[in-house]
């Protein structure tokens, strides 16, 4: 048995199944009722060695327009930043590549610690008091949040404002049903919410998710939808984007009870759409309702500090079906990634890198020859509007080497005609200067 | 911590570990010593308010250890007349004298002849041995 | 060792983002970062050395062997790591056009195929983020294809086996199902009489894994599918302990509807200390209409993402799922190709190998063969010793060891469950049997060392009980002062 990975020979298959008692692989098997044992071969491609398995993973990446092969200003939840080296060598340290879940946490110190840093990372950005060690991406901790909410609140509806990433408003309307909770969608006014019209949505709401910034590039009114939710008696939380928050002010700052978001932008790979990591951050007082894991600082025997999961007896583990959630495996590594970022970038560094953001799209507003969709500020992206559909302008933008951005008509209705433009540190003011003269050639 | 497996007379029991020490038409509740030996050392108490109700044979709070989390049965129905803040601020009195400091909540009676359908020390002894 | 933070000077710093020396323009002041976050500030050597450090207090598979049931720790190859660092797949936006991402698509549903034929189902969705994500989303395909026939209303209830992962209950819990359990019998099979019992006309479906958690293939699962199947129910199959069978035999054909499969278990994703992992779902052909929303197609030479799926529950998960545990995953099948088959083998054959050598040392609850795993229970060591199944585990973690799957699955008292899965030599078995043996002899001659385990590790035993009644669960930073933003 020489396939893939083995490690036995015939001889030590031989002696094993002698001191097993039996005298061939058939009977170990024998226990497996023969209506139900296959007995072909699978039908599967053939086995390739290793170099011909890199040469057939090479070609099919060379089959894909990545953001070193064409200037790319996508954006739309997923950001094309910068991941420092010492990312790759961290996340490639088989001690935490290979770890499972700290369970047996004499074992893990190395996973416990660094979940521990990356909790309180995630707590200092966002104001909060409480993170759990990760969720599977940012749009399905925006379901954990509805129900926290619903557990603690007791109510059944929650509110979304349609500023909100599409994907995050379809993921909380698929888990809603099973939740029995009731969904409701605020329209945005000019770019972002009024908040007077989100007060008015959320009486009896259980929770109320508003992004910051949203979906459009632009920078909402955060404050005034937060009190609008709790002055509904609701809680508010927020979605937001950790490279921000060296430059915006943290949800916890201005009255939020939650703050969630997707993590790629801080240390991770685009990588289509993942593996990522979601962040859920709470105060105090929703520390036993929060899904997923939490690491906490305890001592040994000999009094010394170290770290252990607890509060296990929220998961699924212990609680069963009265879990707070059904999550096991979550995305630490590229937590960690996360972690080795922010901790590289430093405070000076994080807000460098907002500063950077704010003024590519400030150079953008003004080089690239099409009108702002919104008259709103805005973060890292830029929402314009062309005066053919977008999509024909990406089609032939891509012809000419360059993605221009997101189309937002795929999304909203009447917005065929708008581009979401990111920039992120990686854009200089020469790439801004190519996509203007593409737009220029295209529109 | 907790001290020797006792089941005192004078209290009624419910099969799912839990006492009731009736005083007229009020009950003080808690959970028997079998209770905290499976749970091991409590961590955490979550506690009704007074005013709640109760319902017999329903769950009126939750008491959690470092490995599992139960809830807490009540053996009969009335109305949360006080909860005993020092198991909520220090629950491990609930291991060290469950009977006595350890007591969870005390109610009104809404249906005293509900007590007649709980089990006498004996009776839960048995139930203590078949676990 | 001291954290991160602890080891930050304010001023230092390590990485430089680049500026353009352009204005930037004014946050308003409502909006405006007032306090500046206290991120770590080091040189980069002395980050390196921090992650260094935290790598140098931890196990991997990369480090030792590491037995924990029902998780599956086999070797992650490494060439795996080569491939999904390809530029082609870690700088692909999931945004891009269909047509600049043909490479990835086709991946995808090339990936598909083969879980599709290890499964025995027709359809297969990438989208859930982990097997719990997966059985989630199972259950909501269950709902789905029910109140599409009429029947969403009347079907509330879902079964599960007293020997289930704790996932089961929890999703069925967040599915909004009502849960129902049936017993193991002493031979490790489910109860067929309490079945029969328990499924009717309000029965949505069964949660199982076969292999149980036990290790054992359930030998009436025929009778099993038929009961459900005869009251219009379905079968959803927990693919936590599909290493045992891959080729051998196909939840498709044991009569399940639905399949979940674990990326990190079977699949070889490494499982990164917690995640990430990947929970793809089959389906029979009837509940394809249901699948989340996009799902990869293909037409002729072309692959793509179709969303124009009206019957589809919606989305579980961002974009198409979670890519890079897919190119991994890719790359593990195409290393066996066929002889997935003998990986299965092998891992039944490793697990039965270390049973035949710990049945007298440890109690045996089921004496049966077992498949990819087992349960063993220190019972005895506990009545006679005082020495219990925890104690075992801390103790083998001074012989370079990790621990088993401790005090699950809930049926057997003091529960040891161990698998070593395919990847292991006979020398690591051996050694982890002569290890296993003398723990059981301390435990006769020294039982309070045992207690105190483990004796060799950066820490030792953690007090579990005081991080639960005072949490600490991020740095206090002290008297350290906020300063304003941008100071």
């Amino acid at each position: 048995m020489t396939a893939g990975y083995l490690s036995l020979t015939e001889r030590d298959r031989e002696e094993m199944l002698a001191a097993i008692g039996v005298s061939s692989m058939e009977e170990l098997f024998a226990q497996i009722p023969a209506s139900v044992r296959f007995d072909r071969e699978l039908d599967v491609p053939p086995a390739l060695s290793e170099a011909e398995l890199v040469r057939h993973l090479e070609e099919l990446a060379a089959k894909n327009a990545h953001t070193g092969s064409e200037l790319s200003f996508l954006g739309a939840g997923i950001y094309d930043h910068y991941v420092p080296a010492i990312v790759d060598y961290v996340l490639q340290r088989g001690e935490f590549l290979t770890a499972y879940t700290p369970y047996q946490p004499e074992m893990s110190q190395g996973v416990l610690q660094a979940i521990f840093e990356y909790q309180t990372v995630i707590c200092e950005l966002t104001g909060m008091d409480v993170s759990n060690a990760s969720g599977y991406d940012g749009f399905t901790v925006a379901a954990d949040a509805c129900l926290i909410a619903r557990n603690h609140t007791g109510r059944s509806r929650i509110v979304l404002t349609e500023t909100l990433n599409p994907q995050l408003r379809q993921v909380v309307k698929t888990y809603a049903p099973g939740f029995g909770l009731e969904v409701v969608e605020v329209p945005h006014d000019g770019g972002t919410t009024d908040p007077d019209r989100l007060a008015a949505a959320s009486q009896d709401a259980a929770a109320v998710i508003f992004p910051q910034p949203n979906f459009f590039g632009c920078l909402e009114p955060a404050p005034d939808l937060a009190a609008a939710a709790k002055g509904a008696g609701a809680l508010a939380v927020a979605h937001v984007d950790l490279t921000s928050l060296g430059v915006l002010e943290a949800p916890g700052a201005y009255g939020c009870d939650m703050a969630i978001g997707e993590g790629q932008s801080a240390g991770n790979y685009q990588s289509y759409g993942g593996p990522h990591y979601g962040f859920l951050a709470a105060r105090t007082e929703f520390i036993r309702r929060l899904p997923g894991r939490i690491v906490g600082e305890t001592t040994d025997l000999d009094g010394d500090r170290g770290f252990v999961l607890t509060l296990q007896t929220r998961e699924q583990h212990i609680r069963r079906e009265k879990a707070t959630s059904n999550m096991t495996t979550n995305q630490t590594l590229l937590a960690l990634g996360g972690l080795v970022t922010l901790s590289w970038l430093g405070p000076n560094g994080l807000r460098e890198l907002g500063e950077t953001c704010m003024s590519l799209v400030g150079y953008a507003r003004e080089r690239l020859g099409l009108p702002a969709a919104f008259d709103r500020p805005a973060f890292k992206e830029l929402a314009v509007r062309t005066p053919i559909p977008a999509r024909d302008v990406v089609r032939r933008a891509r012809e000419r080497g360059v993605h221009p951005g997101y189309v937002l008509g795929r999304d909203v209705d009447g917005m065929d005609d708008v581009l979401l433009v990111a920039l992120t540190e990686k854009r200089t003011p020469a790439e801004i200067d190519r996509l203007a003269d593409v737009l220029a050639e295209v529109c | 911590m907790a001290g020797e497996e006792s089941y005192p007379e004078g209290l009624k029991y419910h099969p799912e570990h839990d006492w009731a020490r009736i005083e007229g038409d009020e009950a003080v509740l808690g959970i028997t010593w079998w209770a905290q030996d499976a749970l091991g050392e409590l961590v955490h108490f979550e506690a009704p308010s007074a005013g709640d109700a109760t319902t017999k044979d329903a769950p009126y709070g939750e008491v959690e250890s470092v490995k599992a989390v139960s809830d807490v049965i009540a053996p009969l129905s009335g109305e949360i007349l006080a909860v005993n803040q020092k198991a909520v601020d220090e629950p491990e009195i609930v291991n060290d004298d469950p009977y006595g400091e350890g007591w969870l909540v005390r109610i009104r009676l809404s249906n005293p002849s509900e007590v007649e359908a709980l089990l006498d020390v004996d009776a839960y002894r048995a139930v203590v041995a078949e676990q | 060792m001291e954290l991160i933070f602890e080891k930050s000077q304010a001023g230092r710093r390590a990485g430089r983002v680049p500026s353009y020396g352009l204005p930037v323009p004014e946050v308003p002041a409502s909006l405006r970062r007032a306090q500046a976050p206290r991120l770590p500030e080091l040189a980069e050597n002395e980050i390196v050395r921090h992650f260094t450090n935290l790598a140098d207090r931890n196990f991997g598979i990369d480090t030792g062997f590491y037995p924990l049931g029902s998780c599956t720790m086999k070797y992650n190859p490494r060439v795996n790591e080569r491939v999904v660092a390809l530029p082609g797949f870690a700088n692909l936006h999931p945004h891009q056009e269909d047509e600049g991402a043909q490479g990835a698509l086709e991946l995808m549903w090339e990936l598909q195929q083969i879980l599709a034929e290890v499964a025995g189902l027709p359809a297969v969705t990438l989208q859930p983020a982990a097997g719990s994500q997966g059985e989630l989303t199972g259950l909501m395909l269950m709902r789905a294809y029910f109140a599409d026939r009429g029947e969403g209303e009347q079907r509330d209830t879902i079964i599960t086996a007293d020997t289930a992962h704790g996932t089961n209950p929890a999703s069925v819990t967040m599915a909004g199902y009502k849960l129902e359990k049936v017993a193991t019998t002493d031979r490790g099979n489910l109860d067929l009489d309490d079945l029969r019992a328990k499924v009717n006309e309000r029965t949505a479906g069964l949660m199982l894994t076969n292999p149980s958690t036990l290790g054992l293939f359930d030998e009436g699962i025929a009778e099993v599918a038929e009961i459900f199947h005869s009251q219009g129910a379905l079968l959803y199959y927990d693919g936590a302990n599909l290493n045992a069978v891959v080729g051998i035999s196909r939840p498709g054909d044991m009569g399940f509807d639905i399949v979940h499969y674990n990326l990190h278990k079977t699949f070889s994703q490494p499982h990164g200390g917690g995640g990430p992992g990947a929970g793809p779902v089959a389906v029979i052909e009837a509940l394809e209409p249901f699948l989340p929303s996009p799902q990869v197609v293909r037409d002729g030479d072309v692959f793509r993402l179709d969303h124009d799926r009206p019957k589809s529950i919606g989305r579980v998960r961002g974009f198409a799922g979670p890519f890079g545990v897919f190119v991994r995953s890719y790359a593990y099948m195409r290393a066996y190709g066929p002889d997935l088959r003998a990986m299965s083998e092998t891992a039944v054959l490793n697990a039965n190998y270390v049973l035949a050598r710990l049945r007298d040392v440890y109690e045996l609850p089921y004496d049966r063969l077992c498949m990819h795993e087992f349960v063993l229970s220190a019972r005895g060591l506990k009545k006679e010793h005082g020495v219990t199944a925890l104690d075992v585990a801390k103790r083998l973690m001074d012989f370079g060891v990790h621990p088993p799957t401790i005090y699950f699955p809930l049926v057997v008292p003091e529960a040891l469950m161990i698998e070593p899965t395919e990847t292991e030599s006979k020398e690591r078995l051996d050694h982890f049997v002569d290890v296993m043996t003398r723990i059981a002899a301390e435990a006769a001659e020294d039982p309070s060392f045992l207690k105190e385990a483990p004796h060799k590790r950066p820490v030792r035993r953690l007090d579990e009980v005081k991080a639960a009644k005072e949490p600490v669960v991020k740095y206090a930073f002290g008297d350290r002062p906020l300063v304003e933003a941008g100071a």
